[in-house]
């Protein structure tokens, strides 16, 4: 977990200063075979990229670029009017807003709680704490389709069932936030509680004054990869909402396949639409939610 | 592992911050304030968690048809499981599948891993390109696959075609079905693997390398005795958690090929979320999922063993 202190991040360039160092370093310089390696390197990454790629181009060809009239890897016609087809005939922007509210509202709460959990496990010693910590760890090794019959029970005995709600609060507790959070904290010297103690802070007061201002880059990761895992769940929300207008983004796109009047094109470019957030927060915060997964590993 | 003195950037699970800081004081701190802090999470681990698990395993030895009461019957639920076909051919699907996933994804992780811990022109934008699927839900993946892997004007049967080759029935014949699933779910997580030996990667100090290359080992050589060693613990977490993944994958199945054509992708959970929502038989897809659970947990089990064993040895 120091990855996400502020120290300097594994995962990056060497800082400028070694500038010179680099272009003497013989071992740094691009022989042919050099050259050939970083050519198959780029090509395996476009062939990763594809998909995407390919998602983009079917967005935006009239008839989903069916191969049927030649092949091409490329849109050989351009129409931004599918978008505004797929919105006309699906409810897409509804479906964005739920998923939008459920992602926000968990990632505040899940955020909260984890931070909060974290801190007790990392810096309390209770009776039944390491208990406690191995139950957590345990629900992670229980998927989901276990524990949905008895899950789903009881959402709908709260009333839960068809409400953003239904979807947000089970999911809000996680195991592996609670886990990144103990592990951030253990690296807080005990030494600055025990200074607010000493001038008579309450533990709340040392909570909020002390452990949440060295807590940035733990929120920051925790929340990127909270709204990432909420934005892309499928299969509880797809249980726990059961009409069309209250789905997630994901269960309204799922319920568009094999569904035979859907043209390719359109549901390519509802697929994108569902990408977009992600891709955003990738391309936004990648450095952070690359060692929130390198330094978790566990999701 | 690393001692806590050097410090150490993440490596997946195994390694904690700096020296975690210990002897703390108890004295003027009252009793209840963990608890105060635990609370929140307690409560909805407790609601949505704890008590759903204790109730699966109670319903797993009963009969419960869809929701309502059930009688006890034992274990009648999990010899039930034993003498169904259709139960081990999902538990033979999942072995295919995992088999199919785990290898594939983890040592190509590892290569990419290692071929881009090198300096090269443009690294950082390679290494996004093979991040970038890990953020692509399961949903989405799916329908990209269908659409691609589509037998009559997907972009690969077009290819084929286009080369000469004859195309390929990728969703609608249970011989390939299981290829493309474990294609899809491969894409997705090769970025995972190589991000987790990335950064086990720059755990290792390069001066181990640099000696290894004096002592005139040459580049497999370094790799064999210094790097892959090294890896070791990295490589059992990275295994084991592929696997859970694998057992516990759905999203990418149930939309993809919905477990079909037939039966042939039908893994595990399928089965499980099959036999309690399709068929009603709740009683049953309880016994199914505490089985499962019940591998995984062996699994944990057996990967903190070999954590163990191989930090007594170094």
């Amino acid at each position: 977990m120091t990855a996400i202190t502020d120290r300097a991040t594994p995962l990056d360039e060497p800082t400028p200063s070694t500038a010179t160092a680099r272009a003497v370093s013989r071992k740094d310089r691009m022989t042919p075979g050099r050259w050939l390696l970083w050519t198959l390197l780029l090509l395996g990454g476009l062939v990763m990229m594809f998909p995407v790629y390919w998602v983009l181009v079917t967005a935006v060809s009239p008839g989903g670029l069916s191969q049927d009239n030649g092949f091409s890897l490329w849109p050989r016609q351009f129409d931004l009017g599918i978008f505004s087809r797929a919105v006309r005939d699906q409810p897409i922007w509804r479906w964005l807003a739920n998923s939008v509210v459920i992602a926000v509202v968990s990632v505040l709460i899940s955020v909260f709680i984890s931070v909060l959990g974290g801190y007790a496990f990392s810096k309390y010693r209770f009776r039944g704490r390491n208990l406690l910590f191995a139950l957590m760890l345990i629900t992670i090794m229980v998927p989901i389709q276990v524990i949905m019959v008895p899950a789903f029970v009881i959402i709908s005995k709260l009333g839960l069932v068809n409400t953003p709600w239904a979807v947000i609060l089970p999911s809000a507790a996680q195991a592996v936030s609670i886990f990144m959070a103990r592990q951030y904290m253990q690296a807080i010297p005990d030494e600055l509680i025990e200074a607010g103690r000493v001038d008579g802070a309450g533990e709340l007061a040392i909570f909020v004054r002390v452990i949440l201002p060295a807590c940035g880059p733990l929120v920051a990761v925790l929340t990127i990869l909270t709204f990432v895992w909420r934005w892309n769940d499928f299969v509880w929300p797809l249980v726990a909402l059961q009409s069309p207008e209250n789905y997630t983004i994901s269960v309204g796109l799922a319920s568009l396949n094999g569904a035979y009047s859907h043209p390719w094109d359109q549901i390519m470019a509802i697929t994108l639409m569902s990408m977009v957030p992600v891709l955003v927060v990738f391309f936004v915060f990648q450095k952070q939610f690359v060692q929130g997964i390198a330094s978790t590993g566990i999701k | 592992m690393p001692s806590a003195e050097t410090w150490a950037p993440a490596t997946g699970t195994t390694v904690a911050g700096p020296a975690p800081s210990r002897g703390r004081s108890t004295n003027r701190v009252p009793a209840a304030a963990p608890w105060l802090f635990v609370t929140p999470s307690l409560l909805l681990f407790g609601v949505f968690a704890f008590a759903p698990i204790v109730v699966s395993v109670v319903l797993s030895f009963q009969d419960v048809q869809t929701f309502g009461g059930g009688e006890f019957v034992g274990v009648e639920n999990y010899s039930d499981a034993m003498s169904k076909p259709l139960f081990w051919e999902s538990v033979r699907n999942t072995v295919v599948f995992t088999l199919g996933t785990v290898p594939t994804s983890t040592l190509l992780g590892l290569l990419l891993a290692i071929l881009l811990n090198r300096r090269l022109p443009g690294r950082g934008v390679i290494r996004s390109l093979y991040f970038l699927p890990m953020v692509v839900s399961g949903v989405a993946v799916s329908l990209i696959f269908a659409w691609m892997f589509n037998t009559d004007s997907g972009i690969v049967n077009a290819t084929l075609s286009e080369l000469g080759l004859p195309r390929v029935d990728w969703l609608t014949s249970p011989g390939w079905a299981m290829t493309t699933v474990i294609l899809a779910v491969v894409w997705g997580r090769i970025g995972f693997c190589m991000v987790v030996y990335l950064a086990a990667l720059q755990n290792i100090n390069p001066s181990v390398l640099e000696a290894a290359q004096v002592d005139g080992a040459g580049r497999w050589g370094a790799f064999a005795g210094i790097v892959w060693p090294l890896l070791a613990p990295t490589t059992y977490m990275l295994v084991v958690l592929n696997i859970v993944f694998s057992l516990q994958a759905f999203d990418v199945i149930y939309v993809l090929t919905g477990g079909g054509p037939g039966f042939s992708t039908t893994v595990l959970v399928q089965y499980i979320f099959r036999s309690a929502f399709t068929d009603g038989k709740m009683g049953y897809a309880s016994a199914l999922g505490v089985m499962l659970v019940v591998v995984l947990l062996l699994l944990t089990a057996l990967r903190n063993r070999l954590a163990k064993n191989l930090d007594e040895d170094s």
